[in-house]
């Protein structure tokens, strides 16, 4: 059910939504303070669940200062409405996600290839291993930035066909359908809000259980499965689509394949599939991006999947292993036509999206905030206006451009 | 008892939000000094309460020194339910103006003790000084607030149980299921509102027609309670053109003749003393030549009252 704009007052009380009905007749309470939005919209802060770095900081590429890069980001993206986010590291070299607890043969080929990578860049004679994952806690947003909700790792258990910028030598398979496979590559799952992994993989399905089983999101992408490996892993549990029509099998009207999640009669009852779409205008065409809002607009979810670029000139940075070219809005793998990933901004994509689908108001701010966090499970305090709601807030004009940035009640950024 | 017979809704609201607007502002109100209004609930007035918030956003008028008693509440209903009274008056009226959360009065329809609930109310209401403006409407029984048929005339503050029509007339605010309208009430006695100073009823549609004529044309009796304001020194019924198709027309046309006349003889009289119209207006901190009408009815003669707001 949409929600609708309507001219209110919000009332906030020590960061949460507060109903002014029970003020008035159970505390006889007043406004303390009153400020004056000048007819702006106020929606929930939006909320992305993938994004993989920008101006200049990637999170993925392991570095001195982890925290003090995802920090970074955090802080800019108050000025696109992002109040809350999850990181997202792709498939990356084990390092990346934790301290190789023993050397085997084939871990001391792979440790190696890093250090050379690290050596090449750097000039030191040592290796110096620095991990991504282990660095970073869930925490709050606030005046320092957006809030992290925990990390979306993207891969290794992903496709070979359909692996995108991902490096291939970097992928993985299961091999004892468990708890091991998920240890063995990301050294622990604390602060892991979501995982994308192909279902088609063998002793995937059993993973996804797992991964459910810990309130972790599983999301489907980066995958050649057809309908039927899609509704299994759903079955099982997963509830998300990574980047819908992008990195797996096209709409085929005999075999939908993922596509086919968003209208298939075999979702468990009472439980929705989401699926994220990038509506940068690139990734996916409009009509395309049209097709999937009617077919099920209630699962729509606004992301930006964002690159180390965003934010900066055009030229030539780095992603996970990869290097990237941007070329306008566009940003490729260098010296090849793939994409790997967008510069837009949460709050281009969410005027994109209203513009191309031709949606209403609140359908365009609920994309970006209420069904992520239906998604993953927090909408009872965010994404939503409701008392009790964490006032994690922002303010748009008639034409969704941010005039200003609110977490837990606090203004983080005005125009 | 006056009949003002305006056109439409529209007009009757603005006429009824208006004098209250100037009743507060001509008794000046101040700390030590409470405006005491009575207030209904229901679809009829909400227009008034529109205009009323306007007049408030536009700085004509402030509520800070208004106490005020709504008429009734449902039993057992919870008090942030969408359809209780006490949510109906925090969304329309006192959640947009300047009203102190103290100064407002609804009975509680979850009191441990129904009957202390609403022998506390006449007291609050004895405390208050009595109440300066009671201001009501009617249901399509000639109920005035849940004083059902065959209610006492002379009743005070109590628990009513509601009459068969008036969960009928309810049930669209319980999406037409019977079975959720509350069967029970806390409100006010047709005594209570007769102690007013002065009542105001409003009364709008055609489906109110025909409990506006049982009020005014016939006798006073219990079965339709509105009746017994005819023994009130001070009524006004506020109306809209179809909320008089019941009536005779030599009622309607002796009302609306003499709110003619009466607005002439105000205007001969307002020209006779007009001297100076500017300082009366500041003298009385008066926004509009309507309500310094009234300061010269205060003035000067008794019988040229309440039309002359109008103009």
């Amino acid at each position: 059910m949409t929600g609708n704009v309507a001219p209110e007052d919000l009332w906030v009380r020590e960061g949460r939504i507060l109903d002014p009905e029970k003020l008035f007749f159970d505390e006889q309470g007043y406004a303390d303070k009153r400020v004056d939005c000048g007819g702006n919209i106020i929606a929930p802060g939006f909320i992305d669940v993938q994004i993989n770095g920008g101006y200049g900081i990637d999170f993925s590429q392991a570095s001195e200062d982890v925290s003090g890069g995802i920090s970074f980001v955090g802080k800019k993206i108050l000025e696109h409405g992002v109040t809350s986010f999850c990181p997202t590291l792709v498939t990356s070299p084990p390092a990346v996600y934790h301290k190789v607890p023993h050397l085997q043969s084939y871990k001391i080929f792979e440790l190696f290839s890093f250090q050379l990578t690290v050596s090449k860049r750097s000039s030191h004679n040592e290796a110096v291993l620095f991990q991504v994952l282990p660095n970073i806690k869930v925490y709050n947003g606030g005046p320092h930035g957006a809030g992290v909700l925990g990390f979306h790792l993207e891969g290794p258990f992903i496709s070979v066909e359909k692996r995108g910028a991902h490096p291939e030598h970097c992928l993985r398979t299961f091999k004892y359908g468990g708890l091991q496979d998920l240890m063995e590559a990301y050294g622990s799952l604390d602060n892991v809000a979501m995982v994308t992994l192909a279902p088609e993989l063998a002793k995937s399905q059993s993973v996804v259980q797992e991964l459910c089983q810990r309130g972790i999101t599983v999301s489907l992408g980066h995958s050649v499965a057809n309908l039927s490996q899609a509704e299994e892993a759903v079955q099982h549990g997963a509830s998300f689509i990574t980047h819908l029509f992008n990195a797996m099998l096209p709409f085929h009207h005999r075999d939908p394949g993922i596509v086919g999640l968003l209208t298939s009669d075999q979702i468990p009852a009472g439980r929705t599939v989401y699926y994220g779409m990038i509506a940068d205008g690139i990734h996916t065409n409009p009509a395309a991006l049209r097709i999937a809002h009617r077919a099920h607009p209630l699962g729509l979810v606004l992301v930006t999947d964002a690159i180390t670029a965003m934010g900066l000139p055009p030229g030539r940075h780095t992603l996970g292993q990869q290097v990237i070219e941007i070329q306008g809005l566009h940003a490729y793998v260098a010296g090849t036509t793939t994409l790997c990933g967008s510069i837009a901004t949460m709050d281009m994509c969410v005027r994109h999206f209203k513009h191309a689908s031709g949606c209403s108001v609140e359908e365009a701010l609920e994309a970006a905030s209420l069904h992520p966090a239906q998604l993953l499970g927090i909408s009872n305090r965010k994404g939503k206006l409701d008392f009790g709601s964490d006032a994690d807030l922002v303010f748009l004009d008639d034409a969704l451009n941010i005039q200003a940035t609110y977490i837990s009640g606090e203004e983080v950024w005005r125009k | 008892m006056k009949l003002i017979i305006l056109n439409d809704y529209d007009q009757a609201s603005e006429w009824a939000a208006k004098y209250i607007r100037n009743k507060i502002l001509l008794f000046k109100p101040g700390a030590d000094r409470y405006f005491t209004l009575g207030l209904p609930t229901g679809s009829t007035p909400l227009g008034c309460y529109k205009k009323l918030i306007e007049y408030y956003k536009k700085g004509e008028i402030s509520f800070q020194y208004v106490k005020t008693f709504n008429m009734d509440e449902y039993v057992g209903l919870p008090r942030d339910h969408p359809e209780s009274y006490h949510s109906f008056m925090w969304n329309n009226f006192f959640k947009h103006i300047d009203i102190k959360a103290e100064n407002t009065h609804i009975l509680d329809g979850n009191a441990a003790n129904l009957q202390d609930e609403c022998q506390a109310f006449e007291d609050k209401i004895k405390a208050a000084g009595g109440i300066e403006l009671f201001v009501g409407g009617i249901g399509p029984d000639g109920h005035i607030a849940f004083n059902e048929p065959g209610s006492s005339l002379v009743s005070r503050t109590r628990v009513k149980t509601l009459a068969r029509d008036t969960i009928l007339a309810n049930a669209r605010f319980f999406d037409g299921d019977l079975s959720k309208v509350p069967t029970m009430a806390l409100t006010v006695g047709v005594g209570t509102v007769m102690d007013a100073k002065e009542v105001m009823i409003l009364i709008t549609g055609a489906h109110k027609a025909f409990a506006l004529y049982k009020a005014i044309e016939e006798g006073v009796n219990h079965m339709w309670t509105v009746s017994a304001f005819q023994q009130h020194p001070q009524t006004v019924f506020v109306c809209d053109e179809d909320a008089t198709l019941e009536l005779r027309v030599k009622t309607v046309k002796y009302f609306k003749g003499e709110a003619e006349s009466k607005t002439h003889d105000a205007h001969m009289d307002l020209l006779k003393h007009s001297g100076c119209i500017e300082s009366l207006k500041l003298h009385y901190g008066l926004v509009d030549n309507a309500s310094l009408i009234i300061a010269v009815k205060t003035q000067i003669v008794e019988n040229v009252d309440f039309c002359i707001i109008v103009c």
